[in-house]
């Protein structure tokens, strides 16, 4: 195999990449705080008292976390706007698809990580006079994500990963402007080679990131 | 007598089909110290986690220096709303025979979370008054470590200074040496001594019966789902009357020496 690797051709259209990385930054920066903190509330809802918002919440893990990210943008883009009369862009059909799948997968990761503090946690806190809410946010959450930082993180890489998708409906994003300079110039080896090469270099730091996070929290212990 | 400051009358409590106990009446005046003994199994701490409500009785009243707590019904059931839960909690200290201090706050930051969080107080204050029962518990110097760096005696103090520190009306100790090594049981159990010398109102779940019999007034002995035989140390524990606290007793003498 004798291949002459051009990348000049990729580096040429570097502002095309760049406009798609800032896309990508910014549908990676929504869906990670929409799915995040959705999951939360969802898996406080699996909790819940109410037994409609707990079979709610419950049916919402299920649906969302059994059906492809894919076909979900793909819904939310053509289907949705055939059911109510609404506009939905690119961005906001993949906003949709990829938050609402990622707090599918959070919640699960948050309700494990409530599950794991003991018993005794609770009713410390309770019996100094704490109501449920405080006893979440001041003595359970907290111990809690701790101790699931590295399943979160593993969501956070994904959800990065999975902007990609959004290519599906023409959201300008990095793998969407990879596909443009590569059927421009014909070099589709070199422009996904860089595509794949950006990922990592922007994500591995990030995870770097998060393990000195993890140590930092874990002073205590 | 004066008016007492806890008023149990015809609690009972079951798990299932398995009752716990059945008609327990108790009054506590101020100062008592009242040890509650009793074979493992025999209701002591399901008695003393009623009192506080982390059990929901399934009948009886419970009044708190005069103010019943939660609404009872005819059934006999009461329900406790949250709201009177949490005014109950309030006012009752509680120490657990796992410490069950908060692994993520410092010690200062455990004795203080209650009275920033419960009691609204600002973190200065709050972080005063927690030095303060650190002191009285001979931590202070342990203000800014993590409970993971104490021995176990020691975070049983913190624990206690955390529950000191909501002025609670009325302390409940849940077996406090129990899960302690040996050599550290003494330590928790001067503290114990030191508060009960200052005329705090206890009841105290152990199984050191010859730290009942020093600092209690009164031993209430649990057997057959109630309050079986209650009386001075002298009485219950040096003359039992009754049949199940003498075989305890004798039981619990086997390997003195």
């Amino acid at each position: 195999m004798n291949y002459n690797w051009d990348f000049a051709s990729v580096f040429d259209n570097w502002w095309a990449l760049a406009v798609g990385l800032q896309g990508t930054l910014r549908l990676f920066a929504v869906c990670l705080i929409l799915g995040m903190s959705l999951g939360l509330l969802v898996a406080l809802g699996r909790r819940a008292h109410a037994k409609p918002v707990r079979w709610a919440s419950t049916g919402f893990v299920e649906f969302f976390r059994n059906t492809p990210v894919l076909v979900q943008i793909l819904w939310f883009y053509y289907a949705l706007p055939i059911l109510a009369p609404v506009e939905i862009s690119p961005f906001m059909a993949a906003i949709l698809g990829i938050s609402l799948n990622s707090a599918a997968y959070s919640a699960e990761i948050f309700r494990g990580g409530i599950q794991s503090i003991e018993p005794g946690q609770w009713e410390a806190a309770r019996a100094i006079g704490m109501s449920g809410l405080q006893t979440m946010r001041r003595v359970v959450l907290p111990q809690a994500v701790r101790r699931i930082i590295p399943s979160l993180t593993n969501r956070g890489v994904e959800i990065f990963k999975m902007t990609t998708l959004a290519s599906v409906v023409a959201y300008v994003e990095l793998l969407q402007q990879g596909k443009l300079v590569a059927s421009l110039n014909f070099n589709p080896l070199e422009v996904y080679t860089v595509v794949a090469a950006l990922f990592l270099i922007i994500l591995y730091p990030i995870v770097r990131a998060t393990y000195g996070l993890e140590r930092r929290l874990a002073r205590s212990d | 007598m004066p008016d007492p400051i806890l008023r149990l009358s015809g609690l009972a409590k079951s798990f299932d089909t398995n009752t716990v106990f059945e008609d327990v009446d108790l009054d506590v005046a101020p100062g008592d110290r009242i040890a509650i003994l009793g074979a493992s199994g025999s209701g002591k701490s399901t008695l003393l986690r009623c009192v506080n409500l982390l059990e929901i009785p399934d009948a009886g009243r419970i009044e708190l220096n005069g103010d019943v707590v939660g609404n009872p019904e005819k059934s006999g059931r009461a329900r406790y709303p949250e709201r009177e839960l949490r005014e109950l909690r309030k006012r009752v200290g509680m120490v657990f025979q796992q410490f069950n201090l908060f692994p993520h706050m410092t010690v200062a930051g455990n004795v203080a979370e209650g009275l920033v969080t419960v009691l609204g107080q600002s973190s200065g204050p709050a972080r005063e008054r927690a030095l303060a029962e650190l002191d009285r518990v001979g931590l202070r110097d342990k203000a800014d470590t993590y409970p993971s760096r104490l021995s176990g005696g020691q975070k049983q103090r913190v624990a206690i200074a955390r529950a000191l520190a909501m002025d609670p009306e009325i302390m409940l100790f849940d077996e406090p040496t129990s899960a302690l090594d040996p050599a550290l049981v003494g330590e928790v159990l001067g503290v114990i001594e030191q508060l009960a010398n200052e005329g705090r109102t206890m009841l105290l779940v152990t199984h050191e019966i010859g730290f009942a019999y020093h600092v209690a007034n009164r031993i209430a002995f649990i057997a057959e789902g109630g309050i079986y035989e209650i009386g001075t140390p002298d009485e219950v524990l040096k003359n039992p009357r009754r049949e199940k606290t003498q075989k305890f007793l004798a039981e619990h003498r086997r390997f003195q020496f």
